[in-house]
């Protein structure tokens, strides 16, 4: 799996390594010798990501599944290039863009300037984001609240405004991270539809869910990260059954 | 190298999140400029947002600061007030403020943006020159109540305050470079954000805001070097002899002070741009 010929890698990733250093006080419940949490005095390191290598090549649509705090948004972090690594490297055609929950965001003001902005930071020029801002206010659906500050807005509304945000753009590599499971049903559906597109004329696609039933329709590949290390990388459907009976989930949930 | 970094080199693969060429950077930073105008304008409305008087504390703030810093040190000082002492002491703090501003600003413009950094690729240099935008802005609020008060207090406008842009030019220079310092800092050590308010302060005392720097270095000439080694008071020096009357500076403060800003805007772009890959995790 991990060298095809006759086929272009757009994305290698060699034993990459992502550790965090966080200051915490008190105590730890209880010392675990395998833990990915190591203490030193009130500083804590956690290795989230443990040395993962893989290749994407063109046209891939990867799944990204695991439990939660397993590595999967460290390890995409570290491929957009937005998480710096500890160790290893990653390597990649052009810049895979970050297509995340939880950009970033002025929560004192409207939702409207909250998407110049956030387009400006994308690389829009003004005249663009100009033209852009009707149909991105249209696909988030929050054409009522627009003009509110956004600390006003629902957790989820706030979430389909940064989504339409960064879903108006196209992207060569493309990491979706969660982002189906944001919003309302109906919401739900259309940016399902947008993610098809943007796949469709990406190089390459990774998609974090919890969803297998998701990752079945949409993938033609899965990783399945554990504990930080790779633990399964094959065709989709193989892996979601391993990772399905391993953790008890249903496959079409 | 390994297998797969020979595999990378065979399919032409760049290595991600890797510090851009020094020309492609400045280009990228050129092309969002809007972005850091922008950012600096919505910081700006938000910080006041909530508040009646709106963007209006910008100038409001300062104003009260003068009127306090006027009496205090007007009582204390005594007969020991520099001459034209209310104009003197306007001047000075609007400068400061603006010097001051961009130090504390800049030290936050990582750590306070640090979602946007972790979640947008975007050259990051853009952070702490948005937040010398805002600095501009409030200076230029500033300035426009300068303006307003200095007559009052009998300073007339003459030619001489056009070469005002000439000081703020080679300010900003300064300023932008402790910004990009203090910004870097902050990553490494956030403790450093808990100093700044006394940095400052000593920058207050230490620079001639409110007392003329010649009657310290009159009694003590050791400290005369002071003159030319403190750059907030090579600024705050030039920007008095354009602007008010009774207070000249030597021109040989011109050089000094183009030679501040110039050395710390590209000692401190270049430190600032050679970390350009961690900040992502700052924060």
């Amino acid at each position: 799996m991990l060298v095809r010929e006759n086929q272009k890698a757009v994305v290698v990733v060699d034993n990459a390594k992502v550790t965090y250093r966080v200051y915490a006080s008190g105590k730890a419940v209880q010392e675990n010798v395998d833990s990915r949490v190591k203490r030193q005095g009130n500083l804590r390191t956690v290795e989230a990501v443990k040395g993962v290598s893989m290749v994407a090549y063109e046209g891939d649509v990867i799944g990204v599944i695991g439990t939660n705090g397993s590595g999967k948004t460290s390890l995409m972090k570290a491929i957009s290039g937005l998480t710096p690594l500890d160790g290893g490297k990653i390597f990649a055609s052009s810049r895979p863009s970050f297509l995340g929950v939880g950009a970033a965001m002025l929560k004192e003001l409207s939702g409207e300037k909250n998407i110049i902005l956030g387009g400006l930071a994308m690389g829009y020029s003004r005249s663009e984001i100009k033209e852009k801002l009707d149909e991105i206010i249209e696909f988030s659906g929050l054409r009522e609240f627009i003009d509110l500050p956004m600390r006003t807005y629902s957790a989820g509304m706030s979430e389909r405004l940064k989504f339409s945000i960064a879903a108006s753009r196209e992207h060569d590599i493309l990491i979706i991270d969660e982002a189906l499971a944001v919003g309302d049903s109906k919401f739900r559906k259309r940016s399902a539809e947008r993610m098809k597109e943007l796949a469709q004329n990406a190089g390459c696609v990774f998609l974090v869910s919890h969803s297998l039933k998701t990752i079945l329709e949409t993938c033609n590949r899965a990783i399945w990260l554990d504990n930080g290390v790779l633990k399964a990388d094959g065709e989709a459907y193989e892996v979601c059954k391993a990772y399905a009976d391993e953790v008890g989930a249903d496959l079409d949930d | 190298m390994s297998k797969l970094s020979d595999l990378a080199a065979a399919n032409g693969l760049e290595r991600v999140g890797k510090r851009p060429k020094l020309g492609n950077y400045l280009r990228d930073v050129f092309k969002r400029r809007a972005f850091a105008w922008t950012l600096s304008n919505y910081r700006l409305l938000a910080s006041t947002a909530r508040s009646r008087l709106g963007v209006a504390w910008l100038i409001v703030v300062p104003a009260l600061q003068i009127t306090v810093y006027g009496l205090i040190f007007g009582l204390v000082l005594g007969s020991a007030r520099p001459d034209n002492f209310l104009p003197f002491l306007i001047v000075g703090v609007v400068l400061f403020q603006f010097l001051a501003g961009s130090f504390s600003d800049g030290a936050r413009s990582i750590t306070s943006n640090s979602a946007l950094a972790k979640s947008l690729s975007f050259p990051r240099v853009l952070l702490p020159l948005s937040a010398m935008v805002s600095q501009w802005l409030k200076f230029s609020g500033l300035m426009v109540l300068a303006l307003v008060f200095l007559p009052i207090f009998g300073e007339m406008p003459r030619w001489s305050w056009l070469m005002m842009f000439a000081v703020i030019g080679l300010a900003s220079l300064f300023a932008l470079g402790i910004a990009m310092i203090s910004a870097r800092l902050t990553v490494h050590f956030n403790d450093l954000s808990q100093l700044i308010p006394f940095i400052t302060r000593i920058a207050f005392y230490a620079s001639g805001v409110f007392f003329s720097v010649d009657r310290l270095t009159a009694g003590l000439p050791w400290l005369s070097f002071l003159e030319w080694a403190n750059p907030v008071s090579v600024y705050l020096a030039l920007a008095r002899d354009v602007m008010i009357t009774g207070h000249p500076a030597e021109s040989w403060l011109w050089a000094v002070g183009a030679a501040w800003g110039v050395v710390t805007m590209v000692f401190g772009f270049f430190f600032f741009w050679s970390a350009e890959e961690r900040y992502g995790r700052a924060g």
